[in-house]
């Protein structure tokens, strides 16, 4: 039997929540006989080659490429995850979501205490991704299947349900383990 | 002494006496109905409605509702469960409620409450409304992303003449809550954490206060609101 493929992507988010999935510790040993990784950051698979079972999403969408992406892993994954509350919610990023655009660009590039920008230049150069509005949380964008909460969601949080999906059994989630913070 | 009655709470008899509330009543009896803006021995608000219960196939707010002999109460269906719900997801996209920067995460009802009905995320778009956070005060600090309109902090925290610390401004989604300026200079460190404590989110912080406890040790960290309440219902059903 061909073990179910598992992807993963960091969007506007901090890469905690795949330290978190780093922390199930020995039990990576068991989850790399139980799946295979495709397109990830963990095994710096840049492009996906087949399609996946279980997509696991950290971040919000803040700019085009993490729609883009977003938009991607929907169209190759079967499952898709929003792991923590940045996927669920938009998270810290999120907390621009009343400053307008501008503000923030003048804040981060012109007028910051420590900035230097003697010709006043914004971030322009086409290979950029353009900022979004608002942070969006990824249900937003388009339809995910999941939610594990949490900043980050604890490692026994993602084990319990990366083998409840894998094995197709229903699991009881104990209490301590849902968390928003 | 009131009359001793009998109601029916999930279609189980319990007793109690006619001067109690449905919520007073479900208690003493071990049954547990959330409640975010209700405060025992002030005047109810019945702002939240998360206490919402059927009563004889209507829905009614229990932290308000007398209890009547024989009345029939469902609790705990699918559809109060759902309203429940509703009314928690609601205000999770209604307010900006940054639970990992927040210093009331662990401690905060309206989380709680999330975490025991087991909302993984809010079925209502986020709105993200503009709000400010007033740190004019020397005690405390007012965010009002977090703000509920429970109405407690009003109720509870008073002066030895009873005036009110807090007081309700401006209507409708423009309704928040002002510390009143002059008054809050008088504020005292005892009446700031009574505040903090008596606010459900993490709208009224004490400065420096934040964050004292570590993760783990937080009163909602391992046990679920409400857990207390039935555990000594269950003690006294043991009796
Ligand atoms: S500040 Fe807190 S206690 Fe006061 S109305 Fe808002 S949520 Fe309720
Ligand atoms: S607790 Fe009853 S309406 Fe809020």
């Amino acid at each position: 039997m061909n073990k179910p493929v598992v992807a993963t992507a960091s969007l506007a988010g901090c890469f905690g929540c795949h330290m978190s999935l780093l922390d199930i510790d020995e039990r990576l040993v068991e989850l790399i006989d139980l799946v295979e990784f495709n397109k990830s950051p963990i095994d710096d698979i840049k492009k996906f080659t087949k399609d996946v079972d279980i997509g696991l999403i950290e971040g919000g969408c803040c700019n085009t490429e993490n729609v883009e992406v977003l938009k991607e892993f929907r169209k190759k994954c079967k499952t898709l995850i929003s792991l923590g509350e940045c996927a669920i919610m938009g998270g810290l990023p999120a907390l621009r979501n009343d400053i307008t655009v501008s503000e923030c660009l003048a804040e981060a590039y012109l007028d910051g205490p420590t900035t230097v920008n003697e010709h006043r230049i914004l971030p322009n150069d086409e290979e950029l991704p353009i900022i979004l509005n608002k942070v969006y949380p990824c249900h937003e964008v388009v339809k995910m299947d999941y939610f594990l909460p949490g900043c980050p969601p604890s490692a026994d949080l993602i084990w319990e349900a990366l083998v409840a999906l894998i094995t197709g059994e229903e699991k009881e989630i104990p209490y301590a383990l849902i968390k928003y913070d | 002494m009131a009359d001793r009655i009998s109601i029916y709470i999930d279609k189980k008899e319990y007793f109690t006496t006619e001067d109690k509330t449905i919520l007073e009543a479900a208690q003493e009896n071990g049954v547990y109905i959330p409640t975010l803006c209700h405060l025992p021995e002030t005047e109810s608000s019945t702002s939240c409605r998360i206490c919402t219960v059927m009563v004889n196939g209507r829905p009614l707010t229990a932290c308000s509702t007398p209890v009547g002999e024989g009345m029939e109460i469902d609790n705990s269906t699918t559809q109060i469960t759902e309203w429940r719900k509703s009314v928690l997801e609601i205000m999770f996209t209604e307010g900006n409620h940054f639970c990992p920067s927040c210093e009331k995460s662990g401690n905060c009802r309206l989380q709680a409450l999330a975490y025991r009905y087991q909302i993984m995320a809010p079925q209502f778009p986020y709105q993200f409304n503009e709000r400010e956070i007033d740190a004019t005060n020397d005690k405390i600090i007012q965010d009002h992303n977090r703000c509920i309109i429970c109405k407690r902090c009003v109720r509870a925290i008073k002066d030895e003449h009873g005036r009110s610390f807090f007081a309700f401004i401006d209507r409708g989604h423009k309704l928040r809550v002002r510390l009143d300026r002059k008054l809050g200079k008088e504020l005292t460190d005892e009446l700031a954490e009574a505040a903090m404590e008596v606010c459900p989110v993490g709208s009224i912080l004490v400065r420096e206060k934040g964050f004292e406890t570590p993760i783990g040790q937080r009163k909602y960290d391992l046990e679920r609101i409400g857990a207390d309440i039935e555990q000594n219902g269950q003690m006294k059903n043991h009796e």
